[in-house]
């Protein structure tokens, strides 16, 4: 296992190379120019062109990509063009909004997603089933920002429960830093726990046809272990599957959720920095998305070992 | 504690009460002493020299001094500077400091750091420029004292020191300064009212300052930019929030004093708290105009671009962007409805349509049916309509329009683009102006056309150039006003830049807030801030 973990690692190298050249390129061909943020809207050609200089943005493409390199190569991530800070400052300032928002929303999904899919596939075709697949649907089909402004008009506005926005980190307090993710948790986990019931519905449903369920219930195991020990421990491999992959798509883009509650992630840092055309920052944030999805990928397969002992790396 | 207080006499109970009151009353009053501001757009940028934005300049005004500034009524008043003389022949002028003036390290603010700060704004403001090209020496004097000497007589010194933003004239230590006005500078600290707060600045999430105890305002009333920049608050924090209804119900929710810019069709949801405030900000408004590129056809021509002026109608563009006309008015004026140099010339043509004028011109012109290449910006929220309502009505003249949309930094590189509009260039764009930054024929950089060395379209037209010139030697108001209303006749006739009408932003704020001071900027001095 060990072997296939450091196997694992070194082929990262090569993919995140591959990602850096290719986003390195396609900021290089999307129109845009920093220089025109930067001197403002009455800037002159003659202004532009001496900022572009001075960023080095006047040089060709390839020995802007090398100087890159080098500085990559160094485990720096250079400055932002536009504010001149380091931009794994920016990174490390906007990363625990990101992963408290990922970290609650996926516990508050999975805790509440696996017991509704588990009861959904144990109550097939009934009204339990049928609600919460209406649930789910539901869950898709309202966008996360109309669920957002409703949360924030009836337990902020009205009952005054919560703040409507804003982050504290955890050295706040833990009050303050926990009321702050309630409401984006609850709109989040509307999609996620949607998602992963769903899915833990059907993989269940799927291994309760299996033989050796029908073995379990022929020696007089109860339902209640059928369920959970048998049945939901052979189905896992899907719902890890799908419970990873929204860990990383929470941590990298859930822009919307952060607009609505003003919570200042990665997912807004991308934005500001692709419509700013802030080069060394959308490329920060492109290597280290691609490396937690990398990372994040590992330990699902990890994960499948211990579920599914059949599984061998 | 009110067991204790049961055993005490009722004396002794009365002044225990007094006491804790007290007490609560100071807590009170010690939290009440943060501004949290949510402004119109994020600061990210520091230097308010290279960067012109409202958010810069902004920022420049709390943590530096300006030598003049504007008021209420236009003129020119002292700030930094305590007085001036001008010499007999009008070409020499004396500035001297005030004393005490500190930079927020604590040493002393000194002559040699007000020169150093005219050159680099000098060399970025297109006022400034054109004052610099009329210098012939810049001196200290001593440490409290230094000269400006003209190579000709002309009022332009007072109003370039007192000019309020585009940037407006901050005054830097002379180490900072002296940075090249091409690359941004490194060190934040100037005299202002306010210091910044570098190590809890987050660009695009917050920005802090602190209140300068060192800082000794003037003793006039503020006004505008002018006057005693009093602060009352120890902290003033400016909050990013991306989501305006997110930002408007955390005001309503207390969670925020002060709103920046409540979009148009919030302002009726924030209008109706008992608990908030809204008035004007950024007075005396913007102007939204549209220019059209001169170097490629078809406006090249100046019939067609005359058809197009006539095509467009403001207040079409002005409903589509601002549904309540009490936010907007139609106005021809190139320098801005409320600028001493507001002109109504060509009113008949750019404010309402007339397609039928506007067909006649085009018949005349012999247009061939080039398409209109009219860029239109989709994330800026303040010239999203405007473009779909403009190519409608240039189709119902018989342009041929190729509306084309982007985000305001695609427009922005695109708009430098001299090429054919086939191989990456572009016909048509409008944006939105700081009224403030436009008043006055010097301070306007849309009516400069200067060939390729003016603003994006590129107009060249030789008799505005001279008439500026002109403008910058009048001494005497009447003649000044005068070559103002040439200007503008000139500006209009061969479609320089074309006002689309003004409008005026509102700002919120909650009610515990008070000495908000109507200006074009948002300042925080002079506010107080009470418990709730």
């Amino acid at each position: 296992m060990l072997d296939f973990i450091a196997r694992r690692f070194v082929a990262t190298i090569p993919v995140i190379g591959m990602v850096a050249i290719i986003v390195f390129a396609i900021l290089r061909l999307t129109p845009g120019d920093p220089a025109a943020i930067i001197a403002g809207d009455a800037a002159t050609d003659d202004e532009l062109e001496q900022i572009r200089q001075h960023m080095g943005l006047d040089k060709p493409i390839y020995i802007q990509f090398f100087l890159w390199m080098f500085q990559l190569l160094r485990g720096d991530l250079g400055f932002s063009l536009i504010s001149g800070m380091p931009v794994a400052q920016l990174i490390a300032d906007r990363m625990g909004p990101s992963a408290a928002i990922a970290a609650t929303t996926i516990v508050f999904s999975v805790l509440v997603a696996i017991p509704l899919g588990v009861i959904a596939a144990w109550r097939q075709g009934k009204m339990l089933d049928r609600a919460v697949m209406a649930f789910s649907v539901l869950g898709f089909s309202v966008p996360v920002f109309v669920t957002g402004y409703l949360l924030i008009y009836f337990f902020s506005i009205q009952l005054g429960w919560f703040p409507v926005q804003g982050y504290k980190p955890l050295e706040a307090g833990f009050w303050p830093f926990a009321q702050r993710l309630v409401l984006p948790t609850l709109a989040l986990g509307s999609i996620y726990i949607a998602l992963i019931a769903r899915i833990t519905r059907t993989s269940i449903i799927e291994v309760m046809n299996e033989d050796y369920i029908r073995t379990a219930r022929a020696k007089g195991v109860t339902e209640s272990i059928v369920l959970l020990r048998h049945a939901l421990r052979n189905a896992a491999v899907p719902i890890v599957t799908v419970i990873g992959l929204g860990i990383a798509m929470l941590i990298s883009g859930v822009v919307v959720t952060e607009s609505v509650f003003n919570l200042p992630g990665l997912g807004r840092l991308v934005v500001e920095a692709v419509l700013a055309r802030d080069y060394p920052v959308i490329q920060g944030l492109i290597l280290l998305f691609s490396f937690i999805y990398i990372l994040i990928n590992l330990v699902v397969d990890v994960l499948y070992t211990v579920f599914d002992p059949r599984i061998r790396y | 504690m009110s067991h204790e207080l049961a055993k005490c006499s009722p004396v002794r109970a009365l002044s225990l009460s007094a006491s804790l009151s007290a007490v609560l009353i100071c807590a009170s009053a010690a939290q009440a002493q943060t501004i949290t501001a949510v402004m119109g757009t994020p600061l990210r940028i520091l230097d308010p020299i290279i960067n012109t934005s409202s958010i810069a300049r902004d920022h420049g005004y709390m943590i530096y001094d300006t030598l003049l500034a504007t008021d209420a009524q236009n003129k020119v008043q002292p700030q930094m500077v305590d007085k001036w003389t001008v010499s007999a022949d009008g070409k020499t002028y004396d500035f001297a400091l005030r004393a005490g003036q500190k930079w927020h390290d604590g040493s002393p603010v000194k002559a040699e750091d007000c020169i150093a700060s005219i050159k680099r704004w000098g060399q970025k403001d297109t006022l400034g420029q054109v004052l610099m090209d009329m210098v012939s020496e810049l001196k200290v004097v001593d440490d409290n004292n230094f000269r400006v000497v003209l190579k000709e007589a002309s009022p332009l010194v007072l109003q370039a020191f007192a000019k309020v933003s585009g940037p407006a004239l901050f005054v830097m230590p002379k180490r900072v300064a002296d940075t090249p006005s091409s690359q941004p500078i490194k060190e934040y600290i100037g005299s202002g009212p306010f210091k910044f707060v570098l190590a809890e600045f987050k660009p695009g999430v917050k920005a802090v300052y602190e209140k300068n105890k060192d800082y000794v305002p003037r003793r006039e009333p503020a006004s505008w930019i002018a006057g005693g920049k009093v602060v009352h608050v120890d902290r003033v924090e400016w909050v990013t929030m991306p989501d305006h209804l997110t930002t408007a119900n955390a005001l309503l929710n207390g969670e925020i004093d002060y709103m920046e810019s409540v979009p148009f069709d919030l302002l009726p949801m924030v209008a109706k708290s008992k608990d908030l405030k809204v008035v004007p900000t950024g007075t005396p408004g913007f102007q939204a105009v549209y220019r059209f590129n001169h170097l490629i056809p078809p406006f090249d021509n100046k019939l067609i671009r005359q058809a197009a002026m006539h095509a467009i109608a403001q207040e079409d563009t002005l409903k589509a962007f601002i549904s309540n006309p009490k936010y907007y008015k139609t106005c021809a004026a190139v320098f801005g409805c409320s600028s001493p140099y507001a002109s109504n010339y060509g009113a008949d043509m750019i404010i309402p349509a007339n397609v039928k004028k506007a067909q006649e011109l085009l018949k005349q012109a012999k247009y061939d049916g080039t398409p209109v290449v009219l860029l239109h910006p989709t994330d800026n929220v303040s010239s999203v309509a405007q473009p779909v309502v403009m190519a409608q009505a240039l189709r119902k003249a018989g342009f041929k329009v190729d509306l084309q949309a982007m985000d305001l930094q695609t427009m922005q590189t695109r708009r430098a683009s001299q090429k054919p509009a086939s191989e990456g260039g572009w016909n048509m764009f409008m944006t939105i102006i700081r009224s403030v930054d436009i008043m006055d024929p010097m301070r306007s950089y849309t009516v400069a056309a200067n060939g390729k060395k003016a603003w994006f379209g590129w107009p060249d037209v030789p008799q505005i150039s001279a008439l500026r010139i002109q403008f910058a030697r009048a001494t005497k108001p009447a003649d000044q006003k005068r070559l103002a209303e040439e200007i503008q006749k000139q500006v209009i006739d061969e479609g320089v830049v074309v006002p689309l009408g003004e409008f005026q932003p509102q700002a919120a704020y909650s009610k515990r807030l008070t000495g908000v001071l109507e200006s074009p900027i948002s300042s925080f001095w002079n506010i107080k801030k009470s418990a709730k």
